[in-house]
C-alpha cells in the first residue's frame, strides 16, 4: 500500500495531545494503522510530549511526596502481578480480518455485510454511531466512476479511503489515502473507474441534500 | 550508577510486603530535579521495574515523574486531591505496564505521557479515544529499524530537549498549551486571538524545525 497523503501535523498534533474527538480520531487512528511513518510521527509528538512534563516544576514539598509514595507503593504491591502484555485481539471469526482497527470495532464485520443504506444514484452510506452528536461519522460505497452524491461543505471532513481509489481534482487517493477538506476547500471526489470506493467519511458540517424531501426527513431517517 | 541505585536501595529490599507496618526511613537519594531530559538512568529503572518488578527502582521512577504527572494533571482536574488521585492512577499503571515500554520506540517520558494523557481522557474529558492496535493482523507492519538507528532514538531524549529549546517563544507556546491546556488548535486559534491558518502553519512550522534540528544533530 503506498500512502500519499497523510495526517496533518495539526491533525495529529491534536490525536497525540488528546484533544481530538471520537469522531475525528477513527479516521487518524485507522490511517496510523495502515500508515507505518505516521505511527513514527505520532511517537515523536509523545516523547515531545513527554520532554513538558519533564520541563513540569514539581512544586509539592517532599513530605506529601512522601505520603505519595507509600500510598502508591503500597498500591503496587498488594495489585495481582498480571502479565503486562498488550491484550491480543480476540481471535475473530474472522470476516472482518481485512478492516484494521479501531475501524474494525465499530464495524463488527467486513464491508461486504455491512447492512448499507441507499443514497441514490448507486451509491451508499452505513453510519456509525459515535459519542460526538454534533458529527456525522459514516462509511460511504460510491459506484466506479460516480461522484459522491452528497456530502458536507463549511467544516471539517476527513475522508479516509479503505478500498477502491478516488480522485480529487488533480489528487488520486487510494487506499489507506487521508484527504482532510475545511471549509476554505472546494472539491468533488469521484471514485475512479476500476472498481467502487469504500471510504471512511467524517464531517462537523451538516450534511447537504439534493432533495428537499430527503432534507425534510433527514431527521426521522437518522442519515 | 546501577550500582549506586542498589546500595541505596538494599535496605528496601528486605522491608515485608506489609505496606506502613512500620515507620520508614527515606532513602538519602534526592529527588531528581533536572529540568533538562530524563536521565538515562531513569530508562535503565524503568527497565528494572518491568523485567525484576524492583520497587526501589520504582520508587526512582516514581520521585521524578510523579510530581511532574501531578502538575501536568492539575492543569485540568478540578482540585489538588483529584490531580494527586489522577497521578496515582499513572503511576500505578506505569508499574503494571512498565514491560510494554520500548525505550526504541520513544522515550521513558513520552511513554508515561501517554499514560497520563489517557488516565486524563478517562477522568476529565470521559471521552474515547480511539487507537490503533499493534496486534491489529490489519496493521500494515513497519519496516525493521536497523541497530544503528535504534541506537540514535535511544539517545533521542537529551536531544529533544535541546532541540525544543531552540523554538521560537510562539511556536513552544502552542505545541505546550496543546499538551498541557487539553485544547485542540481550533480553540488554540480562538484563545490567541490569531487566524486557524496561523496555527496551523506555526504547527507546522515548529514541527519542520523539530525535525531540522534533530536531523542535522544525527
Ligand atoms: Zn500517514
Amino acid at each position: 500500500m503506498t500512502i500519499s497523503h497523510h495526517v496533518s501535523d495539526a491533525l495529529l498534533l491534536d490525536y497525540a495531545s488528546g484533544t481530538l474527538e471520537e469522531s475525528w480520531s477513527i479516521a487518524v487512528a485507522t490511517h496510523l494503522a495502515l500508515c507505518p511513518p505516521c505511527r513514527q510521527r505520532l511517537s515523536a509528538m509523545e516523547d515531545i510530549g513527554g520532554a513538558f512534563i519533564d520541563r513540569l516544576d514539581p512544586e509539592a514539598g517532599s513530605e506529601s511526596e512522601d505520603a505519595s509514595w507509600l500510598a502508591v507503593r503500597s498500591a503496587v504491591l498488594s495489585a495481582p502481578e498480571a502479565p503486562a502484555t498488550t491484550p491480543k485481539s480476540p481471535a475473530r471469526d474472522d470476516s472482518a480480518a481485512t478492516v484494521p482497527e479501531p475501524l474494525r470495532s465499530y464495524l463488527g464485520v467486513d464491508y461486504d455485510k455491512l447492512k448499507w443504506r441507499p443514497l441514490g444514484l448507486g451509491a451508499y452510506h452505513y453510519p456509525i454511531p459515535t459519542g460526538d452528536k454534533s458529527i456525522s461519522t459514516r462509511l460511504l460505497r460510491i459506484p466506479a466512476g460516480k461522484p459522491v452524491p452528497e456530502h458536507g461543505h463549511g467544516g471539517r471532513e476527513l475522508t479516509l479511503v479503505l478500498r477502491g481509489s478516488f480522485r480529487d481534482g488533480d489528487d488520486l487517493f487510494g487506499a489507506g489515502d487521508l484527504e482532510e477538506a475545511d471549509e476554505h476547500l472546494e472539491h468533488q471526489p469521484i471514485a475512479t473507474e476500476e472498481e467502487d470506493c469504500i471510504c471512511l467519511a467524517v464531517t462537523d458540517s451538516p450534511l447537504k441534500f439534493r432533495s428537499r424531501i430527503v432534507s425534510l426527513l433527514q431527521p426521522l431517517l437518522g442519515i | 550508577m546501577g550500582v549506586d541505585i542498589a546500595i541505596a536501595y538494599v535496605d528496601h529490599k528486605s522491608v515485608p510486603s506489609k505496606p506502613g507496618a512500620r515507620t520508614r526511613t527515606m532513602t538519602s537519594e534526592p529527588p531528581t530535579n533536572r529540568a533538562q531530559g530524563p536521565d538515562l538512568d531513569l530508562e535503565t529503572a524503568l527497565a528494572a521495574v518491568a523485567t525484576k518488578r524492583d520497587v526501589a527502582a520504582f520508587e526512582k521512577v516514581f520521585r521524578f515523574y510523579g510530581p511532574r504527572v501531578r502538575a501536568f494533571m492539575m492543569k485540568r482536574a478540578a482540585d489538588h486531591a483529584e490531580a494527586e488521585e489522577l497521578m496515582q492512577e499513572t503511576m500505578t499503571k506505569v508499574w503494571k505496564q512498565a514491560a510494554l515500554f520500548d525505550p526504541e520506540k520513544g522515550t521513558a517520558s513520552g511513554w508515561i505521557f501517554t499514560i497520563a494523557r489517557n488516565v486524563r481522557i478517562d477522568a476529565v474529558r470521559k471521552t474515547r479515544r480511539p487507537e490503533y492496535d499493534p496486534n491489529d493482523p490489519a496493521l500494515s507492519p513497519a519496516p525493521e529499524i536497523a541497530a544503528d538507528d535504534a541506537l540514535e532514538l535511544n539517545q533521542n531524549a537529551e536531544r529533544l530537549n535541546a532541540a525544543m529549546t531552540k523554538l521560537p517563544p510562539e511556536q513552544l507556546e502552542l505545541l505546550q498549551l496543546s499538551f498541557f491546556e487539553d485544547i485542540p488548535h481550533g480553540q488554540i486559534a480562538e484563545r490567541l486571538s490569531l487566524p486557524l491558518g496561523t496555527v496551523k502553519s506555526r504547527i507546522r512550522l515548529a514541527f519542520a524545525k523539530l525535525r531540522d534540528t534533530l536531523g542535522d544533530e544525527q
